[in-house]
């Protein structure tokens, strides 16, 4: 009897140590990442940092800006068709689906979001760059588009899965008609939740370097339009840190810092959206 | 008196499940019909085509004709929509929507269809409230969160939801089945009134309340009306066998 509790207790510390170690083991390399890319790059950020597009080589100084626009630009553009197109899709399939046409929408967005995104990076350079005859910004931005629609489309369709049913029957036993329950009872039910999943999907294109690297392909000064090369962080950090120059090396750990602290922050609003009730 | 709504051989399936076999009924004007059966027999499923709730649902089939003011609901060209707005319907859980006020509560069904007029909801908001006997316990009060309201109350909020958008008909799945006595009491005196103006078709499990709150009854017995006709009559001197075995407590 004593000996069995005893070893129970053993057991019971055994795992708990276990279980302590694992989650070391998860926020160790975390922990290190951030540290590391502070150390190194904190003391590149400057006024300059955020304002001046980068000097040529030799000389010291100049920034990021171009790239921080840029990003912003092609993330906007994306956003702008991709968020629509992602959650009226989710709509649709909750709420009008008909079983074959949903499971094909649905099979398709899995895909899609399985997919490598160099490779979405290619579809977007044999569709847009080549018939275009030349890099742009869109083309970027239909890339990073290609990118959040299954991510945003699955995460709606989940967050009105949750929406109780007996709300958009009540809406609809009042006279309003489907489409309008499904916009202002159902959706909006689910407001916080959708919200998290644009955040991630943002977060998630914020750092996409691959699908940039032949649609929006870099710059080196202010993109002059949509139809032209764009820069952005994670493709400047890509050009600097394998250049041999010793500040582009220190801009390129200056531009990881900044993206880091955006992804954070997103991360860190999208888990308060989350924890929010379910309210319209 | 006239016939407000009228089932003739109704039959409603899902998938391969016959959950309505083949009723038909009348339901009179400035009525109360009580709809009774055990559960799983089909009340719901049978209430819910008065309104055309099933068109929701893919795998479900309405057959027969259903008329309301001898028109047939279904027919091709008829708005589902319309018809909800003159056939209302109150659940049996309370669902209130969670984020609004009471008072946008009532007049929901203006504001999600977008066409309320300002200057009118203040009167639609008191005149529905008074009508469910609400309005005393709750008008220094509109503004605050329709969650915070008892049981009983939300309900009585849900049927003023109901009335306040003017429907002919109201029809009530066991309405009181998630209250308490005395909150059930109130809704059931709350029906006695409102059949002045609405016609009322009311599910429940309960016989002591169908035969409390009814002109009517209905008995359905595994999807098939077994026995219909004046509440009196099916209470105490019933035609059919299944009819006296179930208001006795005998089976169900
Ligand atoms: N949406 C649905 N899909 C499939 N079957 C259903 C659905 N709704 C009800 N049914 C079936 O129809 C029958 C009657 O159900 P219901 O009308 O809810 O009974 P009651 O309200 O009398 O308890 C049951 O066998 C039930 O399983
Ligand atoms: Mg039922």
């Amino acid at each position: 009897m004593m000996r069995s509790v005893a070893w129970r207790n053993t057991k019971n510390h055994l795992m708990t140590a276990l279980m302590l170690a694992a989650t070391a083991a998860v926020l160790f390399p975390l922990l290190l990442i951030f540290v590391h890319i502070v150390k190194m790059g904190i003391d590149s950020l400057s006024v300059d940092f955020f304002t001046q597009i980068p000097k040529p080589t030799g000389e010291q100084g100049g920034g990021m800006a171009n790239g921080m626009l840029g990003s912003l630009i092609m993330i906007g553009a994306a956003s702008l068709v991709g968020l629509p197109i992602g959650i009226f899709g989710a709509i649709y399939l909750t709420e009008y689906g008909g079983s074959r046409m949903s499971a094909a929408i649905r099979f398709a967005a899995d895909v899609l979001s399985g997919t490598p995104s160099i490779i979405t990076g290619l579809v977007a350079y044999s569709l847009l760059v080549v018939p275009m005859k030349g890099f742009s910004a869109m083309a970027g931005a239909a890339a990073l588009g290609m990118i959040m629609v299954p991510i945003v489309l699955r995460t709606t369709e989940e967050q009105l899965k949750m929406v109780p049913g007996t709300l958009r029957e009540a809406s609809l036993a009042l006279g309003v008609p489907l489409w309008r329950t499904s916009l202002k009872v159902t959706l909006r039910s689910a407001t916080s939740g959708v919200l998290t999943g644009i955040l991630l999907a943002i977060a998630r294109v914020a750092g996409e370097t691959a699908p940039l690297l032949f649609t929006a392909l870099g710059n080196q000064f202010w993109g002059k339009s949509l139809f032209a090369p764009m820069a952005a962080i994670p493709l400047q950090i890509f050009t600097f840190a394998i250049s041999p120059y010793e500040d582009w090396h220190r801009l390129a750990w200056a531009g990881a810092l900044v993206l880091v602290v955006v992804m954070f922050t997103l991360s860190l609003t999208a888990r308060y959206f989350g924890r929010q009730k379910y309210r319209i | 008196m006239n016939n407000k709504v009228q089932l003739d051989q109704v039959n409603i399936h899902f998938g391969k499940t016959h959950a309505v076999k083949n009723v038909s009924i009348l339901f009179p004007e400035n009525s109360v019909t009580a709809i009774i059966g055990p559960s799983g027999c089909g009340k719901s499923t049978l209430l819910r085509s008065i309104n055309r709730m099933h068109d929701l649902f893919p795998s479900a089939r309405v057959e027969g004709r259903i008329l309301v003011d001898g028109s047939d609901i279904y027919d091709k060209g008829v708005d589902p929509v319309s018809i909800r707005r003159r056939v209302g319907m109150v659940f049996q859980k309370p669902n209130p929507f969670p984020a609004m006020s009471i008072y946008d509560n009532v007049i929901a069904g203006y504001k999600l269809n977008g066409r309320m007029v300002k200057s009118e909801a203040d009167d639609i908001v008191e005149t529905s409230l008074k009508r469910v006997a609400l309005w005393e316990e709750v008008k220094d009060r509109l503004k605050t969160n329709a969650m915070n309201l008892s049981g009983g109350q939300q309900q009585r909020l849900c049927i003023a939801r109901t009335i306040a958008v003017k429907p002919e008909v109201i029809l009530m799945d066991e309405p009181a089945s998630a209250l308490d006595p005395i909150s059930t009491l109130k809704i059931e005196e709350l029906i006695e009134e409102l059949k002045e103006r609405y016609t009322i078709i009311i599910v429940t499990h309960n016989m002591q309340q169908a035969a409390r709150v009814s002109d009517y009854t209905a008995f359905l017995y595994m999807g098939e009306l077994v026995e219909c006709g004046e509440t009196k009559k099916i209470f105490t001197t019933p035609e059919q066998k299944q009819t006296e075995d179930y208001i006795t407590g005998r089976f169900g």
